[in-house]
This record gives structure tokens, C-alpha cells and sequence, in this order.
């Protein structure tokens, strides 16, 4: 898109902070998430799950369980399509889906499914979970990154490892990324300090407070209907279409309201479950995960080991960089090594730079996506040794980030040339804010660190349709996960210069349009938007030719102002404005519907910087810390909402606290999760946390009509570093490992052993 | 397990239900009384979703059986709203932007207005330690405080 096409002023609805269009319906508990549809017949299903790490599964004997009172089916591998087959690469992607679904002959984790059963109830349904016996025979496992790699290691699969990875190494090594430009040797060799360190980090958990549910029913006639709550309904029905051997469209899935999923709901795990045991029982079947189900066998983001070296002058320039990330990502490939890579010295213009990525297999959970998948945990390990420069060389880490910057034209880390970024920008706005020249009081730490994602486009498709009165209904297929219709009906409304209040957004189900890629990526405000912004424009065009046919004039000598058709010159004639109300209401008549569409894979999704200020204490004789001010500056191109970009900005930040300072997996020796729940597995609570601060800075995309780029995931790109390098200040010793729990701070300053 | 037949109010109405002696106070108000205000978050008592008061005292259901329900006054995030309009916190909830997903948001209005029942004025401390039991992954808090703060303040002000 040409960057003349942008509009980046003169709004009457963008930038404005209306009311959500559902928010009647979420405060009084009206919103249907999940878990509270039920259906006439209905059946509950329960899912029976490996206790052991890692075990050939020798038998499973349902026939108890099968004779119990209302169970009405149970269902195993068997059950599922035998036509999908392993592969390596992304060819065996649907086979690794279907394996984490059900188990096939070994269970590979704590918490993997092995069978399930539905009954008339939910306690019938756990009775007959309880009642079916398996067999295991126990495997060795392993579920450290490091020891995984190790040539000891026992295999998690054979005939996994793609062709990239560098022959002698340990079949747990599944995928291999490298790249980079320039010298390195010449590089370091420049510098007047170098600094080479380790870093790790626990896997953590997207912690959405919506365990996964879905309500599905399937008939011997292959057709079949779904509710879930999942960040992409078209995905599901693509996925379950393939486990189940159905043909797609015959399956129709809706997408419930979600409560939370920071990426953790993109993948598909009860879903086809619900819908074999619903084939098998020829009734509907609702399948609610309990929450230790949720922590064991959903989402944690990959664990990490990183090795990074950094060379700098004394005036602050770096002079080369390289960085080796260890990924783990569960039992299954997958883990965002090349993400973790690519996103580490984003934020730095490089004349040499080199990155390397390992996607490790070990016997944990599939991992699934949690918000910039890999870019935190970069940042941790490159933002930290950068802040040991600075320290070590007595420079100023905002001066020396704004002197390294990255900014257009200059070439990334991971090979492209920048187009319009706004790192600087949030540089700047930084170390002007008066956070940041606030003095410390004694025992505080201060941190600073950018963050970098990509943000995604994707397949869209989006459909306008007017009514008679000239109010809007605006369908769009990206789940609504957190004010999105509010951002939605705001462009559109922009659009046709109508108000607000006249567009009712609603996300449509799998039959209304065609695929929508999932809610991820931070594509929404971006693709969605700029589809629904697409799609006003193609209604508007249709509704300017209404007007040229009644005027008796060309459609091109019509224009749309204000809401109304209005000629687009004096040679056109001398006519009354047509407002869309008056030319809806005769549509019928003049030619039919009115409806705006737009299709498309939009490309010109816009990458995000931030830049993050923290303040933390560190309380020397317990560990425990406490974030006492936190500042967020991050680009959003555009705020088409300001309060919920603001909402976005300070979740990320809050999640990067609890991962931070609190969340990890514990995996006992036994190969078993230790904290499968809330009381253990400690997100932060509010009292926890200071206000956020939330600094909107506005460098325009030139890929979005008004300029938008995503912001829901940079926001948790910076907080790890920042607060790493607060407590690090604070503490007086430097932590290279998450999260900086109070017995690892207690360690680090040798008070405790 | 033959069922235990109780008779209760919830949100101002007789209401009776039969339930397995297992069952929760948040499962006979889910699958047993169609009110799906109140959530399941952990059912562990660790998240608040599912928080309603009893006889005035804010619990989390999923930690009350449904038999001990039996003549208690029960209030859920279905019974904050009037006919007519919203109670002031929904309203400030919904301006401020304190909700994204809306999954805790039950909850935190059930505590929330049962904080300001009993303490008009609290300090912002206050209000995050009352809410230290209602979990929100989304928001960071943030707005919410502050739209529990700004309530108690139009609160004060209109009384």
C-alpha cells in the first residue's frame, strides 16, 4: 500500500474510547463462554490421562466403565482417522496434533490422554473415567532442555528430526535454525568489552481463566456441530474434519466468547474428543477441562537455555553479536526456536550478527503459543548482557539502545531491510517520561529493555451487510478476545460516516464466511480491520451506484461524504445528499442487498517495538520482590481504541511479572507437574502489582489503511529483561535464570543454599 | 447416589433443586439452575470466577456444597443489575474498559460490590487486597481498581 493511501487524521471514530458493544452482556454474566451452552440429550464427557511421564500404553480395559450406569460411550486411538501418518517437518504437523489429542502407543507426558468416556452426568462421566484401567509399562524420560540434548538422553520419538539439523546430534533435536550477516570474529575482535553469558527459563503457562470447553455433536451422517471457546473456529473445524475423517464443511463451528487465551487457545485438544464420543453415542457431548487438566496438558510456552555473546566499544556501539537458543517445546517438534532467534537482536542495527536455534523434544506437554512465542525469553538473555554492558562501561542503557537502534532502511538481525519502525520513537518517549528520571529510592533497582514482534496478516474475510433502517451488521471471523468488536464497529463506522451505535459486530461461525485464520499474531485490529475497513468501501461503492441510477448520472460521479452520497462535482449535477438510511430503504427495490465483502491474505501486518521502565526492590531477607513502578512505550501505529491498546500494554506487562518473578512448570523427579493449579502455579494477584503507565506511541504501518500494527503481543516482549535488570540492580548480583523466585534471589546473593 | 432435595434464595426468589451431595454450589447454579453467571475457573477456590455472597459473605462456590445452600441468602453477578439499570460498578466496568475477556468479570463485581457494602471508601490497598482472590489475566488490574475506586467516589458523592 502507498503510504499517500494512509489516513491518519482527521477521524471522527478512530481514537475515540466508546463503550464495548458486548460489554452489557459481560457484566451481567448474559456472555456465553465455553462452558455455558448445554443442549437437549446432552452427555458429559471426561478425559482419562497418563499418570506417568512417559510409558508404553500395553492396554486399556474400558469394559468396567463400559458396564456402569449412563455411560454411553468410551473412546480411544482407535476412534480417531488412521489415515493421518507421522512425518517430519510440517508434514507430520496433524499426526503430532492427533497424537497430543489421544495417545497412540505411549504416553509421552504427565497429563497425556489416553481415553475418555461420556456419561448422562458429569459425576457418572468421572465415576467411568476412574473405572478404566490402563496398563503402562514405564518408560526413562527426561523434561530439561539441557539433559534432553545430552547423549544420554532417552529418545522421545525417532524419525522426528528434520533434515536441517547438523548430523551427531541427539534425535531429541528436531529442528535447527540459522542466520545472520557479517563478520563476528572481526566483530568482537573490535569491541573494547565482550560479554558472554548463559541464560534459562521455566516454561510458563497463558493462564487464561477459561479452562477449554466445547459442546459437540456428530452424527453417523458425518455431519457435525460445535461450540468451543478457541481463538479460531476455522482451524478447529479443519483439524477436527482431519482427526475424525470427516469432510470440512460438514462441519459447522462456532466460536463461543473465550474467556483469555494469549495464544494458549490456537490449538485444538478436547474438541474432536467431544465429537468421537458424541458419534459413537449418537447424542451431544460437553467436555470442560478441570484446571489441573488445563496446567497438565495445555499450553505452556517453550522452556529455554540461551547462550549469548555481545561485543561493545566504549562509546556504546556494538560491534557484534551471536546468540545459541536451546528450545523446548514438549514431546512433539515445535517449540519457536526460529522466533526466539530471529526476535533476539531485532531491536539492534548489526554489522555482524549471528543466531542459532534448537527445537528440543522432551517429555512435557505439547507446547502451544503464548503471546511474541519466544521473543520474551530473547529478550531476557540479549537485554540482560546488553544492560551488563552498559553497567560495566558506565553508559546510559537508553542512550545506548537509541545509539544501536534499529530504524528504517537498516537491516535486520534476520535478514530484511526495515520499512517504517518505530523503535526510536518509543526510545525517546522512554527517557523523556518522568519515570525515568525519577530518583530511586534506597534498595530500588531500576530496568530498562526493548521488545520486538513480528505481528502476522493472514487469510481474512469479513462481509457488511445493510439493513433497511441503515444500521450495519459487520461479521467478522476473528474471536472477539478482548474488545475487538468495539475496534471493529469503530472502523466501519468511520467508513460510512455513520454513528457508533449502528453497526452491531458479531463473530460469525465457520458456515457465515469463508476461512479466517486464527485470532493470533496480534493480526486483529490489523487484518480484521482492515478487511471490515475494505469491505465499507465496497458497500460504499455499491451504495454510490444506487444513488448514480437514481440521479441518472455515472457511478463515478457520485462520492460518499458524511454518511450520505453526495455528486462529486458541479458537472454532476445538482442533487440533494442521499444518506444511507434512504437509499437502504429502498434497496429492495433498486437492485437488492447491499452487502460489502472482503477476502484476502493481508501482508503489510507492521512489526511492533517497546520499550519497557521498571522500578523493583528486592527484599534481602526473604527474595521477595516488589515491582514498585512500571512504565510501558510501545508503537501501536495507530490506536483505533486507546483504552483497550492501554488494556493491552498493561497485560502484557502484568503476565511478563508473572513470569518474572513467579511462574514456572516444577516437574518432580518422577517426571510428574508438581503445581497443576492457581494456588501453586502463582499469577499475579492485584496485590501484587502497581498501576501500569501506558504510553502510546504512533509510528503509522504503511500496510494498514489507517496505519494500525498489532499490539497485543510486544507488550510482553520487554518485561522480563526490564525487571531481570531492576532486580539485578537491586539485588547487587546479576540473575540469569527465570523466574526470580525468592529462594533463586536468596541463592544468588548466598544467604541461602 | 440418591439426591438431597434444598430449598434456598438466590437473588431474592424461592428457589428449590435436588443435588447430588458431591456437588458444588457452583455446579447446582451452572447445570442444575441454568445461572451461568458464575464461572469455573479452577474449581479449587484459588481464581474467585466463581464468587457469589452467602447471607452477605462474599465465597467461591466451587469450595460451598450445594446441600449447605439449603436457607441461605444467596446473591450472584445475575442479581447485581436492577430491572431497570445497571448497578454503578457494571456501568464503570464497562466505561473504563476493566474488562478484555470478561471471564473473571462475574467475580470481581461480586466482591467488588460487596467490598463497597462494607467499606464506601477504601484506600487503593485496600481494594487490592479485597480483590487478591479474583484472578484477571487479562487486564493487569489496572483499570480495574481504578473503575472500583471511581465507583466508590460517584458512590459517595450520589449517597
Amino acid at each position: 500500500m502507498a503510504l499517500d493511501s494512509l489516513k491518519t487524521d482527521g477521524f471522527k471514530q478512530i481514537g475515540t474510547r466508546p463503550n464495548r458493544p458486548d460489554g452489557l452482556d459481560k457484566v451481567t454474566g448474559r456472555a456465553l463462554y465455553g462452558a455455558d451452552v448445554t443442549a437437549p440429550g446432552m452427555l458429559w464427557g471426561v478425559i482419562v490421562r497418563s499418570p506417568h511421564a512417559h510409558a508404553k500404553i500395553v492396554k486399556i480395559d474400558t469394559s468396567k466403565a463400559e458396564a456402569m450406569d449412563g455411560v454411553k460411550a468410551v473412546v480411544t486411538r482407535a476412534d480417531f482417522s488412521d489415515a493421518i501418518q507421522p512425518a517430519a517437518g510440517p508434514r507430520g504437523e496433524m499426526w503430532n496434533v492427533l497424537e497430543n489429542v489421544m495417545a497412540g502407543d505411549k504416553a509421552l507426558y504427565d497429563g497425556h490422554a489416553v481415553a475418555a468416556v461420556a456419561a448422562t452426568s458429569q459425576l457418572a462421566a468421572r465415576d467411568a473415567a476412574k473405572a478404566i484401567v490402563v496398563e503402562y509399562e514405564v518408560l526413562p524420560h527426561v523434561t530439561d532442555v539441557d539433559k534432553a540434548m545430552a547423549a544420554d538422553a532417552p529418545v522421545i520419538r525417532e524419525g522426528a528430526t528434520e533434515k536441517s539439523v547438523p548430523e551427531g546430534m541427539h534425535p531429541n533435536v528436531v529442528r535447527y535454525h540459522e542466520s545472520g550477516h557479517g563478520d563476528l570474529e572481526a566483530g568482537f575482535a573490535e569491541a573494547d568489552l565482550v560479554i558472554e553469558d548463559t541464560f534459562k527459563t521455566e516454561a510458563t503457562h497463558q493462564g487464561y481463566i477459561e479452562p477449554h470447553a466445547c459442546l459437540g455433536t456428530l452424527g453417523g451422517d458425518g455431519k457435525g456441530e460445535l461450540w468451543c471457546c478457541t481463538q479460531g473456529h476455522w482451524n478447529v473445524q479443519k483439524v477436527c474434519a482431519a482427526l475424525l475423517g470427516l469432510e470440512t464443511s460438514q462441519l459447522r463451528v462456532t466460536a463461543s466468547e473465550i474467556g483469555g487465551g494469549f495464544g494458549g487457545k490456537t490449538a485444538v485438544f478436547i474438541e474432536p474428543v467431544a465429537l468421537a464420543l458424541s458419534r459413537k453415542a449418537n447424542k451431544p457431548v460437553k467436555i470442560v477441562m478441570n484446571r489441573a487438566d488445563v496446567f497438565r496438558a495445555t499450553g505452556p510456552t517453550a522452556s529455554t537455555s540461551m547462550d549469548i555473546k555481545i561485543g561493545m566499544k566504549k562509546d556504546g556501539t556494538i560491534t557484534a553479536a551471536s546468540g545459541l537458543f536451546r528450545c523446548q517445546g514438549g514431546a512433539f517438534p515445535g517449540a519457536p526456536m526460529e522466533f526466539t532467534a530471529m526476535c533476539a537482536f531485532a531491536p539492534y542495527n548489526l554489522q555482524a550478527v549471528k543466531q542459532t536455534g534448537f527445537d528440543v523434544m522432551t517429555n512435557r506437554p505439547k507446547q502451544a503459543a503464548y503471546r511474541a512465542p519466544g521473543s520474551p525469553m530473547a529478550a531476557f538473555a540479549v537485554e540482560s548482557v546488553i544492560d551488563q554492558l552498559c553497567n560495566q562501561l558506565g553508559l546510559d542503557p537508553i542512550d545506548t539502545r537509541l545509539k544501536n537502534a534499529s530504524r528504517e532502511g537498516t537491516q535486520a538481525s534476520f535478514g530484511p531491510k526495515w520499512d517504517r519502525i518505530g523503535l526510536v520513537e518509543t526510545l525517546e518517549a522512554a527517557k523523556a517520561h518522568p519515570h525515568y528520571s525519577e530518583p530511586l529510592k534506597e534498595g530500588q533497582g531500576r530496568g530498562v529493555s526493548c521488545g520486538f514482534w513480528f505481528n502476522h496478516g493472514g487469510e481474512t474475510a469479513v462481509s457488511l451487510a445493510l439493513s433497511e433502517d441503515g444500521t450495519v451488521q459487520l461479521a467478522v471471523g476473528t474471536p472477539d478476545i478482548g474488545g475487538s468488536r468495539a475496534s471493529m464497529a469503530m472502523m466501519a463506522a468511520e467508513e460510512l460516516g455513520i454513528p457508533y451505535e449502528n453497526v452491531r459486530c458479531t463473530i460469525a461461525d465457520t458456515a457465515t464466511l469463508g476461512y479466517n485464520e486464527i485470532s493470533h499474531g496480534s493480526r486483529v485490529t490489523y487484518a480484521s480491520g482492515l478487511a471490515t475497513i475494505k469491505a465499507a468501501r465496497d458497500a460504499v461503492k455499491k451504495l454510490c451506484a444506487r444513488a448514480a441510477a437514481k440521479w441518472g448520472i455515472e457511478e463515478d460521479a457520485v462520492k460518499w461524504e458524511d454518511g450520505c452520497a453526495v455528486p462529486s462535482g458541479p458537472n454532476a449535477g445538482d442533487h440533494e445528499p442521499l444518506p444511507l438510511a434512504k437509499i437502504t430503504a429502498k434497496m429492495g427495490a433498486t437492485g437488492g442487498p447491499i452487502v460489502g465483502h472482503f477476502e484476502a491474505t493481508p501482508e503489510g501486518a507492521g512489526v511492533s517495538f517497546a520499550t519497557h521502565i521498571v522500578d523493583a526492590e528486592v527484599d534481602k531477607e526473604t527474595g521477595k520482590t516488589t515491582i514498585s513502578r512500571y512504565t510501558v512505550v510501545q508503537d501501536a501505529g495507530k490506536a483505533i481504541h486507546p483504552t483497550y491498546v492501554e488494556g493491552q500494554f498493561q497485560g502484557g506487562a502484568a503476565q511478563g511479572i508473572g513470569w518474572a518473578l513467579n511462574e514456572e512448570y516444577i516437574y518432580g523427579e518422577d517426571g510428574r507437574l508438581q503445581n497443576a493449579g492457581f494456588l501453586d502455579y502463582r499469577i499475579p494477584v492485584a496485590s501484587d502489582l502497581p498501576m501500569i503507565d501506558a504510553v502510546i506511541v504512533e509510528v503509522p504501518n504503511p500496510g494498514h489503511p489507517y496505519g494500525v500494527r498489532g499490539v497485543g503481543e510486544t507488550s510482553i516482549c520487554p518485561p522480563l529483561a526490564a525487571i531481570a535488570n531492576a532486580v539485578s540492580a537491586a539485588a547487587g548480583v546479576r540473575l540469569k535464570q527465570l523466574p526470580m523466585s525468592p529462594p533463586r534471589i536468596l541463592a544468588a546473593l548466598g544467604t541461602h543454599d | 447416589m440418591s439426591k438431597v432435595h434444598v430449598t434456598t434464595h438466590i437473588n431474592g426468589d424461592e428457589v428449590d433443586f435436588l443435588c447430588d451431595p458431591r456437588e458444588t454450589v457452583l455446579d447446582v447454579l451452572r447445570d442444575r439452575l441454568g445461572m451461568t453467571g458464575a464461572k469455573e475457573g479452577c474449581g479449587t477456590g484459588d481464581c474467585g470466577a466463581c464468587s457469589v455472597t452467602v447471607d452477605g459473605r462474599l465465597v467461591c462456590s466451587c469450595l460451598m456444597l450445594g446441600v449447605e445452600a439449603a436457607g441461605k441468602e444467596i446473591t450472584t453477578v445475575e442479581g447485581i443489575a436492577t430491572e431497570a439499570e445497571l448497578h454503578p460498578l457494571q456501568q464503570k466496568f464497562i466505561e473504563y474498559a476493566a474488562l478484555q475477556c470478561g471471564i473473571c468479570t462475574p467475580g470481581i463485581l461480586v466482591a467488588a460490590k460487596n467490598l463497597l457494602e462494607r467499606n464506601p471508601d477504601p484506600t487503593e490497598s485496600e481494594v487490592r487486597y479485597w480483590l487478591a482472590g479474583n484472578l484477571c489475566r487479562c487486564t493487569g488490574y489496572d483499570k480495574i481498581i481504578r473503575a472500583v475506586m471511581d465507583t466508590a467516589a460517584d458512590m459517595r458523592e450520589a449517597s
